[in-house]
């Protein structure tokens, strides 16, 4: 890709042209949510407007056509990650994903407790004595779920520290993930720190151990090329309103004997096969974990996100933006006051950048930044325990995607060069 | 709005100076009635403890710790200059006429009679995101000297 094809691109994102404060917008805040193509406005759009209907019932024609797209919509997402059309789940976003699956693991220890359910559902549940193991880097989301899980079942949770670069202290990680491990929960890419995390080696390590392993894909499905299985993982989950598509669809992904024994997290319609006063069966997965009518819309304008983030090509995306990346850090790291949180210039990082500028809050950072119309993150992240291990409360992130020009970081690197002067830092 | 309609002089200044600041290095004048409070804006991290020392009915002395951005740093900076020497009723008065400034979206304008320098920061009032900022130290008073009096 090239500023050519970007500026072509940007022509199918309205949002993106407009003023802000007096300036052309400079958004870079997809980390935290991205802009939606004409074409999946238009898909949601179209649903309404030709084929609005409640899926998986009715005889009726546009129950059949709204069946159709909503499991096309399906297929479209198992084939973008590699995974297959029963292993793919609708959720609301990553964050229900994740809960989903540590309620559906923490009903695998009381199903059994009752003799319910597969034998296999005895090694999978969590209880005391076994460890659950997350990284320090990771997202509120992928780490509060994990924590409520071991609270409810009784097991420890650990984690696996990072550097002060940074990265995954893996010459520790070998003695944290044992036998103990019920499940390894980690990021594949650091929505703070823009590290790439080595996906095959922990799920090796997990895998050996005989626990879960768990992908939180929010900051790569958007932006590099996924395949599930190649990276072996047994779960993964990730949002669609960061890769183009509205808020409130996201996808838990699941190996399926895994997903056909694991119990239910909501319970209630769509999902049974037989219910009696007493009692219901369940249908396997993928219905099994999507009780009560669904997010069609939302399905069928995420389908068209992954077909538009396809027909770019995901390869030359993640090429494009680790080049914007490279490009920020470089920048931010010529300007005094300036720490750059992760990798330094030159090493591999995801299209993000988190600083830290010497004597002025994220706050004001974020605000300075916006009078010239550039868009950026300030906080936590939803990464406190990361921002602690760093010494920071809070930082400004600069996060780009598919239609962010050079010009774009240009500006934004500009505008950051004159933080420090304007609040006399 | 331009942003140094926002970050007015005085805020930059106080946002530096931080008059009131080393709570845990003051200890409150002999004699006084205290109260002590903490709040935290999980939004962004703005943190202040704020101690209030209150006697004969007038504040004696007000000292605070925290971090946080520019606004909240001088609105606490501000507050502190302010409230030391009024009575409990006047910071009370205060206080309210703060709050309906900063929650008014830019639809009440600050009195300088009542609110002196606090009155720079009726431009925080347009940004929806950065009221609780100025709002955090004032909120702290509020609840110590509630304690106190």
């Amino acid at each position: 890709m090239d500023n050519a094809e970007v500026l072509r691109i940007r022509n199918d994102f309205p949002v993106l042209n407009q003023l802000v404060n007096g300036q052309p917008l400079v958004y870079l805040d997809s980390g935290a949510t991205s802009q939606n193509p004409v074409s999946v406005i238009e898909a949601e759009q179209e649903f309404y407007e030709q084929r609005n209907a409640a899926v998986h019932r009715g005889a009726h024609h546009l129950a059949v056509e709204a069946t159709e797209v909503f499991e096309d919509a399906r297929q479209t997402i198992a084939d973008f990650i590699g995974a297959d059309y029963e292993e793919t789940i609708w959720t609301s976003n990553a964050t229900e994903g994740l809960n989903l699956l540590s309620y559906a693991l923490s009903n695998a220890g009381l199903w059994a407790a009752q003799g319910r359910g597969d034998q296999r559902l005895r090694e999978l549940a969590p209880g005391p004595g076994d460890e659950i193991v997350v990284t320090e880097m990771e997202h509120h989301a992928n780490l509060i779920p994990w924590q409520e899980l071991a609270f409810r079942t009784g097991a420890t949770l650990r984690y696996i520290p990072i550097g002060d670069d940074g990265n995954l202290r893996m010459d520790q990680a070998g003695g944290i993930i044992g036998p103990r491990t019920k499940v390894l929960a980690f990021t594949h890419a650091s929505n703070v720190l823009g590290i790439i995390n080595p996906v095959k080696e922990l799920a090796a390590l997990g895998h050996a151990a005989g626990a879960l392993v768990v992908l939180d894909a929010c900051q790569s499905a958007p932006h590099l090329p996924l395949n599930v299985k190649a990276l072996d993982v047994d779960f993964a989950v990730f949002s669609g309103h960061k890769m183009l598509a509205p808020t409130g669809i996201g996808v838990l992904h699941g190996r399926q004997e895994l997903l056909d024994i694991l119990p239910p997290f909501l319970t209630g319609g769509s999902m049974i096969t037989t219910v009696t006063m007493e009692r219901a069966e369940y249908l396997p997965a993928p219905q099994r974990f999507e009780a009560g009518t669904q997010r069609i819309s939302q399905a069928v304008a995420l389908a068209a996100a992954a077909n538009y983030l396809t027909e770019t090509g995901l390869d030359r995306i993640h090429a494009w933006e680790a080049g914007l990346g490279q490009r920020m850090v470089a920048g931010l790291e010529s300007i005094p006051g300036i720490r750059v949180l992760g990798p330094a210039a030159g090493k591999e990082r995801i299209g993000l950048a988190a600083f830290d500028v010497e004597g002025v809050h994220a706050h004001d950072v974020g605000q300075f930044l916006d009078s010239r119309g550039i868009a950026v993150r300030v906080g936590h992240h939803c990464a406190q325990p990361l921002h602690r291990r760093l010494g920071l409360t809070a930082t400004t992130r600069a996060s780009a995607y598919l239609y962010n020009t050079t010009d774009d970081v240009d500006r934004f690197l500009e505008a950051v060069a004159g933080v420090r002067a304007y609040f006399r830092a | 709005m331009s942003l140094d309609q926002l970050y007015q002089q005085i805020i930059l200044d106080h946002s530096k100076a931080r008059h009131g600041s080393g709570l845990a290095a003051t200890e409150a004048p002999q004699g006084t009635s205290t109260g002590q409070s903490h709040q935290l804006n999980p939004v962004c991290g703005d943190e202040v403890t704020l101690r209030l020392a209150v006697q004969d009915g007038k504040v004696a002395q007000v000292a605070w710790d925290g971090a946080g951005c520019s606004i909240s740093m001088a609105s606490a900076s501000v507050l502190s200059d302010l409230a030391e020497g009024m009575t409990v009723a006047e910071l009370h008065d205060v206080i309210d006429s703060f709050r309906e400034v900063l929650r008014s979206r830019g639809k009440v304008h600050a009195d300088p009679e009542l609110l002196g320098d606090a009155a720079a920061f009726e431009g925080v009032a347009r940004y929806a995101a950065r009221v609780k900022c100025a709002m955090i130290s004032w909120v702290a008073a509020e609840d110590a000297l509630n304690q106190a009096a």
